[in-house]
């Protein structure tokens, strides 16, 4: 047994430690199409300061270490670039705290989404969070950690805005709270009136420390959700559609989507417009609402609701499952995609974009968009499913997404939950100070870059 | 392409204009108003009637002299490249409903069971009354009836699937169809015949069927003892010759319905397409005074023949204390094939 596996096993047990073939070869890759590249060891800490021996020892050994929720960005955000340990943060899973009156929880790092969503549904049936459009196994921590959003984002912002205090470790060892719990007993702010530090943690993919706790802002669970989908074959009305719409102030979620296949959905773009009420007469008077501020689009025939009585139950789960049936579509599960934020003004050309792509590469596209905090921008999401079995195609898939990323620089956009690639050409873009503001941060919190090493680099 | 026939004499020596006075969703100041706007449609002139018609097919009905106003009207608007419901609609109801070689065929020999397009028929045609046509079963776009088209004023989507559909099931050899949508049932009678398309096979109306099967099981059936209300569909508007099969059904499996203002021939629609053509406003109008009219005739339960309808309406009719329920439904349970609480 090598000198390091030794230290592993007397910090987290037998049982938290692997450097088994199968085992490095599942952690060595994500569903995405990014290269696989193997860990030397999977570590799975129980509590904090587990984690801290964890980093502390990675320090002394100087090898790397990928913090890892549950490995599903499909960007390749946990693939271990440089070898090293994956921190599997999946056993420490506690609902620690509900403050029901203060509407906040307190996570452990690798606390799934799933769980918290069955613990409040038991025991807080009145409270809820942005659950996002991913497997119910993926993690709080990790969504906050690469801004993710979820079904509040058009209402609250990304879900990382949505943090109310972090408990962190440093790379360098140092056990850190963030916010008001740096203060008080109380999660109530990640940031305000402090400054806010939450920002050297929130976005960095894992390589400014390990997020081991997290306090999440809890929001009102109305008795009833509904959905309303409208049907548009003009493009360059979507930014208008979708500012009525945000006008409204009162809608839950708005997603914005088009794809070839089925054929009932060719030629069209689709508006699904998620509302919540504790009465069949709020729900009433908010459809009425949506209806009556797209009436001219109707009246001009340009644009009208589809009958939605038996899709509804999809459209209405929570997380979607639309998505892993779109992955199938070519066969062999594959889906991957380039999330832009950009603003909501330049869906027409994103949408063209989506479809040149699709016919240079010959590949399968959908297409969604988020709204997010009521409008200031949306998630564009430029989508290509594959076959994993077919190696031609995802070269094809990878080479689309690398060009929808230069094309949404291009157009002023930011890739969400950038590959190392695209951190790449983000950093290249950036304004040289900011640049160098970002690079001396990172350097300064670890200094012997051993935090998710290949990612927020220049020279990686 | 095929051509409607229309006879522009008998209109225009017309004397009711009940196509157009009988009207629930417009409105005419008498005969000579609603007999002027009837002409104007016919003389392909710009009519109020092209842009009010919420495309019931009512009037289809209405006109006893066997002149298919509607056909025209829906004619006329393609004419005139109008759009009913929103443009994106209409073209997303042409490519869900195209042909794409996913359909399903049974053991077909004689007899084909005609579900359509709507898989809720696939579930109705099974158990003891259709015993011996469940397996020979078709669906799917290929064997569609193309007539829901007309709701979106494009017939020559009808007039170039039509055609094909009946080649689909001549190519299956079958003498006749079971069609288990008043709509399958109504094209291949009122709309192929007002379009001069022959069909080379028997089209039989799913009603007579059951009622025959009911009849054969008379020793099974326990009369019900409930009072409904029943909705109506647009299609049966085309075949209204068929309505007094589901009173025949309803004494025989002991259900009672009584007298309401909308029934018959003043049945409300179910208000679907209504929505889609012309808002939610009269959509929800038609809708509460119908299910108003419901409960003030007594009803406990709201039996359809359409499974649009029954999409339509369902969750409505339920929050107000109705049970939906399909027509071939309440003969399941009348046998005691289905319990009356599974009914949904």
């Amino acid at each position: 047994m090598s000198d390091i596996r030794k230290s592993l096993v007397e910090i987290v047990g037998e049982r938290g430690v692997s450097d088994a073939p199968e085992e490095l070869w599942f952690y060595s890759r994500d569903p995405g199409v990014l290269t696989p590249h193997k860990p030397d060891y999977v570590v799975a800490p129980k509590t904090t300061e587990e984690v801290q021996k964890i980093v502390q020892l990675a320090n002394q050994e100087n090898i790397p270490v990928v913090p890892m929720g549950n490995g599903m960005s499909l960007a390749g955000l946990v693939i271990p670039l440089k070898g090293g340990i994956v921190l599997d943060m999946k056993r420490m899973n506690k609902i620690l705290e509900v403050n029901a009156m203060a509407r906040y929880v307190v996570v452990e790092g690798g606390t799934s989404q799933g769980a918290l969503k069955a613990y409040l549904q038991k025991h807080h049936p009145t409270l809820r969070h942005s659950i996002p459009d991913a497997p119910s196994t993926t993690t709080i921590a990790a969504n906050v950690s690469l801004h993710g959003q979820g079904r509040l984002t058009n209402q609250y912002g990304f879900n990382s805005d949505m943090v109310t205090g972090l408990e962190v470790v440093l790379p360098t060892g140092e056990i850190c709270r963030i916010g008001s719990p740096s203060i008080g007993p109380y999660w109530i702010s990640k940031g305000p009136t402090l400054p806010d530090l939450s920002g050297l943690f929130l976005g960095w993919l894992g390589c400014t420390g390990v997020i081991t706790k997290v306090g999440l802002k809890l929001y009102p669970n109305k008795k009833i959700r509904d959905a309303e989908l409208f049907v548009t074959d003009r493009v360059d009305l979507i930014p208008h559609i979708l500012y009525k719409l945000t006008h409204l102030e009162m809608l839950e979620d708005i997603n914005v989507w088009f794809q070839p296949k089925p054929l009932m959905f060719m030629g069209n773009y689709h508006i699904t417009v998620f509302f919540t009420g504790d009465t069949e007469e709020e729900i009433e008077f908010k459809r009425k609402m949506i209806w009556d501020c797209l009436q001219e689009y109707m009246d001009s025939k340009d644009g009208g609701f589809m009958s939605i009585s038996y899709m509804k139950p999809m459209l209405l789960e929570m997380p979607g499952r639309n998505i892993a049936d779109f992955a199938d579509v070519p066969k062999g599960g594959g889906f991957e995609y380039s999330g832009p934020i950009a603003p909501i003004e330049h869906f027409p050309q994103y949408a063209a974009k989506v479809v040149e792509l699709a016919a240079k590469y010959n590949v399968l596209y959908a297409s969604t968009a988020r709204l997010i905090s009521g409008g200031h921008a949306m998630m564009y999401s430029i989508s290509f499913a594959f076959n994993r079995n077919d190696k031609a195609m995802m070269e094809r898939v990878e080479k689309a997404l690398d060009e929808a990323t230069s094309f949404a620089l291009g157009m002023g956009g930011i890739p969400w939950k950038p590959n190392f690639k695209e951190q790449k050409m983000l950093l290249q873009k950036m304004e040289p100070n900011a640049r160098k503001l970002l690079l001396m941060i990172k350097k300064n919190l670890d200094p012997q870059g051993i935090m998710n090493p290949g990612n927020w680099e220049v020279n990686a | 392409m095929v051509q409607l026939k229309f006879d522009q004499k008998v209109c225009a020596s017309c004397r009711s204009a009940d196509c157009l006075l009988k009207c629930q969703y417009i409105t005419f100041a008498g005969h000579k108003e609603a007999h002027g706007e009837m002409m104007k449609v016919m003389k392909g002139k710009d009519s109020r009637v092209l842009t009010e018609c919420v495309t019931c097919y009512a009037c289809e009905e209405y006109c006893t002299r066997g002149n298919h106003p509607f056909y025209l009207i829906s004619e006329k608007r393609e004419e005139k490249g109008m759009f009913t419901a929103p443009r994106p609609i209409t073209t997303q109801w042409k490519n869900m409903t195209s042909m794409q070689g996913k359909y399903l065929v049974g053991n077909v020999k004689d007899t084909a069971l005609s579900c359509c397009y709507l898989p809720e028929l696939g579930q109705l045609g099974t158990g003891e009354i259709f015993k011996d046509v469940a397996s020979a079963q078709v669906f799917g776009a290929e064997f569609m009836c193309p007539a829901v088209h007309s709701h979106f004023a494009r017939m020559s989507v009808i007039k170039e699937r039509l055609p094909m559909v009946i080649e689909n099931y001549r190519k299956l050899g079958v003498k006749e169809v079971i069609c288990m949508h008043d709509e399958c049932y109504g094209t291949l009678t009122s709309i192929a015949s007002a379009y001069g398309i022959e069909v080379p096979f028997t089209p039989i109306y799913y009603l007579d069927f059951v009622l025959q099967r009911m009849k054969e099981l008379k020793d099974r059936i326990k009369p019900l003892n409930i009072t409904v209300a029943y909705q109506r569909s647009c299609s049966n508007r085309l075949i209204p010759d068929k309505l007094p099969v589901v009173k025949k059904i309803f004494q025989l499996i002991g259900v009672k319905v009584p007298k309401r203002k909308y029934q018959g021939e003043n049945a409300l629609c179910c208000a679907e397409i209504i929505r889609s053509v012309s808002g939610y406003k009269l959509a929800d109008d038609v809708q509460k005074r119908n299910i108003d009219d419901m409960l003030a005739a007594g009803a406990e339960y709201c039996v359809f023949n359409c499974p649009a309808c029954q999409t339509s309406l369902s969750e409505k009719v339920t929050r107000r204390g109705l049970k939906p329920v399909h027509i071939i439904d309440l003969c399941k349970m009348a046998i005691g094939e289905k319990e009356r609480e599974a009914v949904s």
